[in-house]
């Protein structure tokens, strides 16, 4: 009898286990280090230097226009390692998986995970599967572990140490496409909009500008909390300030609406496919260049830049000439009627 | 985005604020008494580009702000009933109650809900019959009419599953109160979508009573800029009055189909503010003939004893009477992320707006 | 009570509405309003899923042209200060 939906057998080790391992995470990962299926995985790295993250996603829905918790998964974690300077070579996934969670939906996820390792020429090698009892966990958590090697020259991206004063921002594309995307997905809300996530593996497009020049003093993904909580992260603390420019931010006409309506603002929602780069003044308009050549970076846009004045705060230009400060926001942002 | 963007333009914006210069010579002091208009000023910068000699001042204009921590305490109440849902818009789930926050409950295991519409809390209903749906009603008059369509609707689909606790209260008494309670200020920037319902009229005391202005303002920059010009100009000349500058939305008889709908559901009662206490029929309570959907009437449940923090001067801070900075708390034992009084929970709250773009004077 | 924005009625079924907002839709009631005196083309003002007003496009373009005014009048300033070398506003 064919199997229709997880039981609990199924995280249980024995033949049930193997049996899901092997017909469905082992065929869509396939790869010579997952084969043997040890205990652990056994690497050869090329670097001393190494990079390594791990994140959780227990997105809702599952499903949502432009991707999904298996795509999520894989993209997050590559672009983690790839916004820290590194070329992501191998991930884990572990699987917390509700009781009764139909297979096929499962398959679904999964092969969009090997999809997505595949375009970012990343391989599964270990991972592991628990099944727990209806209603103890929200149909299925996704964890990923991700190592990769450091690009030479690259240890100060993730700290932006060597910022300085005159340095450009840049953003690779459209923000707020993934939480609202998200949350038009959520359907509680009626409305529709046909925004896409973003979600994408930028290890390419990071590659790329590392290794055209050495003039990229800092990456960072842009996810939950936005490019407002990027920058006002950054040079929280520090010497310097940052000053942005809300006419230069792009949004999509169909994100901008959508938050006009549920009075969001578009700097605080979250992106999977954005990584925010601070770059010396000479190179930016090359390294733009060099991005909207990519196709993942085809709207990238020079944002602001690094200042004197203001040490430690972010300040935006709004559209009409005034000035605000970008703070770190204090939870999510919810529909209101105020 | 049509309707937008025009009053977004940003060469507009350059002449009026020169107009604006070049007319204001005397101090002025405005309030706006809308969060919306909060939210939209601090947003756009709109301090920014104005001469010194005009100061703005928030005002209780956020119904999160002048709620009661008694209202949250029977909201969480309600919430810890076993077979109730609540349904309540966004800007109340950290709004600190006595010892909690809905947002809090809903963590312990309450089966608390955020809609955009009451139209989805009603939807709510219809799917969960064995269920009791309470919608926590907020709101001024911009929202109330929506409440009573909701409780109109819920009597024709016979929903009696459904219930509304109201805390909906009604511009014009506060605006009164501030200037009894000594609040010094030269003219109102008047709230652009409660007006859109109640029509310019009910403001027509302010200037006959008081000696000074109302504006009835839209929400973007050029509409907020025009708004402070007319009250200017006003000040300037000793002329005040009502004008309607958001024309395009406000006329001034309002909207009398949604009048109408509040007259029939609601009836006033007195009501308390935070920062002005209890105003005479100031607040909106469900009429007896539609008490089968009134959360106080029909459920009855143990509220805790409400407790207010010592420290706390929302009051103050709400009346325009201190700045969120002179609080003791703020910034400290009160931030956004740990908020003691409502002024900092909401997002247009005083002290919240204060400290998203302000916190220090950069 | 002030997040409302002006849609685009798209079409109208009975007393619902499917408005736009930039390329977002969103299906309003039209409870509050007389739908005998609206026709997809206009634009309301939505709140919390109902349309409290139609939006009057003369009195928009009115406002609209007032700032023309203060264009003519900001160009007047430019002209004066550069005349005289004086700073103004």
């Amino acid at each position: 009898m064919k199997q229709t939906h997880i039981l609990l057998g199924h995280g249980s080790g024995g033949r049930l286990s193997h049996e899901l391992i092997r017909n469905l995470f082992v065929r869509y990962f396939h790869n010579h280090l997952l084969e043997p299926q040890g205990d652990a995985a056994l690497l050869k790295m090329n670097s001393e230097k190494l990079a390594f993250t791990t994140d959780s996603f227990v997105v809702d829905p599952l499903f949502f226009p432009g991707g999904d918790i298996g795509k999520l998964a894989v993209a997050g974690t590559v672009n983690d390692l790839a916004v820290s300077g590194a070329v992501p070579k191998y991930l884990s996934t572990g699987f917390i998986i509700e009781e009764g969670f139909p297979l096929e939906m499962l398959e679904k996820v999964v092969a969009s995970m090997a999809a997505e390792a595949q375009k970012a020429g990343v391989m599964i090698v270990t991972g592991d599967t628990k099944v727990v009892e209806k209603g103890k966990c929200d149909k299925l958590f996704i964890n990923t572990a991700g190592v990769g090697e450091m690009i030479e020259g690259a240890e100060n991206i993730a700290s932006g140490k060597t910022i300085e004063v005159g340095d450009k921002i840049l953003i690779n594309g459209t923000v707020g496409d993934h939480g609202m995307a998200v949350m038009g997905a959520r359907n509680q809300l009626n409305i529709s909009a046909g925004v896409v996530s973003d979600c994408a593996c930028l290890n390419d497009l990071t590659e790329l500008a590392l290794k055209e020049t050495n003039a990229v003093k800092f990456m960072r993904d842009a996810t939950r909390g936005g490019l407002g909580t990027v920058m006002a992260e950054l040079c929280e603390g520090k010497t310097f300030g940052i000053q942005l420019f809300e006419e230069k931010i792009p949004v999509r006409e169909s994100v901008r609406g959508m938050c006009e309506l549920l009075g969001f603002d578009p700097l605080y929602v979250a992106n999977e496919g954005k990584v925010v780069m601070v770059v010396s003044a000479i190179a930016a308009d090359r390294i733009l260049d060099i991005m909207k050549a990519h196709p993942l970076g085809k709207e990238a846009a020079i944002i602001g830049e690094i200042t004197a004045s203001h040490a430690g705060r972010t300040w935006l230009e709004t559209s009409i000439g005034g000035s605000r400060i970008v703070d770190m926001p204090a939870g999510e942002q919810l529909p209101r009627i105020c | 985005m049509k309707y937008i963007d025009e009053y977004r333009d940003k060469e507009k914006v350059i002449s009026i604020s020169n107009r604006i210069r070049f007319s204001s010579k005397k101090h002025i002091r405005l309030m706006e008494v809308c969060g919306g208009h909060t939210m939209a000023i601090q947003r756009f910068g709109i301090p920014s580009l104005l001469p010194e000699n005009i100061e703005l001042v928030s005002g209780p204009g956020c119904p999160v702000c002048v709620t009661s921590r008694a209202y949250i305490d029977q909201a969480i109440a309600y919430s810890r009933l076993p077979d109730v849902i609540i349904t309540t818009y966004g800007d109340l789930i950290r709004v600190p109650g006595s010892t909690s926050t809905l947002d809090r409950e809903r963590a312990a295991g309450s089966d608390i809900r955020i809609v955009y519409s009451i139209l989805d809390a009603l939807m709510i209903a219809k799917k969960n019959r064995q269920k009791k749906v309470v919608f926590l009603g907020i709101g001024f008059e911009t929202t109330s009419p929506a409440t009573a369509a909701g409780i109109l609707k819920a009597q024709m689909a016979g929903l009696f599953n459904f219930f509304v606790y109201s805390a909906h209260k009604i511009m014009p008494p506060p605006m009164a109160a501030l200037i009894d309670q000594g609040v010094n200020i030269h003219g109102y920037i008047g709230p652009g979508h409660v007006s859109t319902i109640t029509g310019s009229h009910i403001y027509d005391f302010i200037p006959e009573k008081y000696g000074m202005g109302v504006v009835i303002s839209g929400f973007e920059p050029l509409d907020l800029l025009q708004s402070i010009y007319m009250l200017v100009l006003q000040h300037e000349n000793e002329t005040p009055k009502v004008e309607i500058q958001y024309s395009r939305a406000v006329k001034p008889e309002g909207n009398q189909k949604a009048k109408d709908m509040l007259e029939e559901v609601f009836e006033l009662r007195d009501d308390w503010w935070r920062g002005l206490g209890t105003l005479h029929e100031s607040g909106f309570a469900i009429r007896e003939r539609f008490a089968e959907f009134d959360a106080e009437k029909m459920l009855s449940v143990e509220v805790e004893p409400t407790r207010e923090d010592k420290g706390c001067i929302c009051g103050t801070v709400l009346k325009g009477l201190a700045k969120p900075s002179d609080c003791k708390l703020f910034g400290k034992a009160c931030t956004p992320s740990d908020p003691v009084g409502a002024c900092m929970v909401s997002n247009e709250g005083a002290c919240a707006a204060y400290y998203r773009f302000k916190r220090t004077e950069a | 009570m002030c997040l409302s924005i002006p849609a685009k009625i798209e079409s109208i079924d009975g007393d619902m509405a499917v408005c736009s907002v930039g390329g977002a839709t969103y299906t309003a009631s039209l409870q509050m309003l007389d739908v005998s005196e609206l026709s997809p083309g206009d634009y309301v003002l939505l709140h919390t899923g109902f349309a409290l007003q139609k939006i009057s496009q003369e009195e928009a373009e009115a406002t609209l042209e007032l700032f023309d005014e203060f264009e003519a009048f900001n160009e007047m300033l430019d002209e004066e200060e550069k005349r005289t070398g004086g700073h103004i506003v």
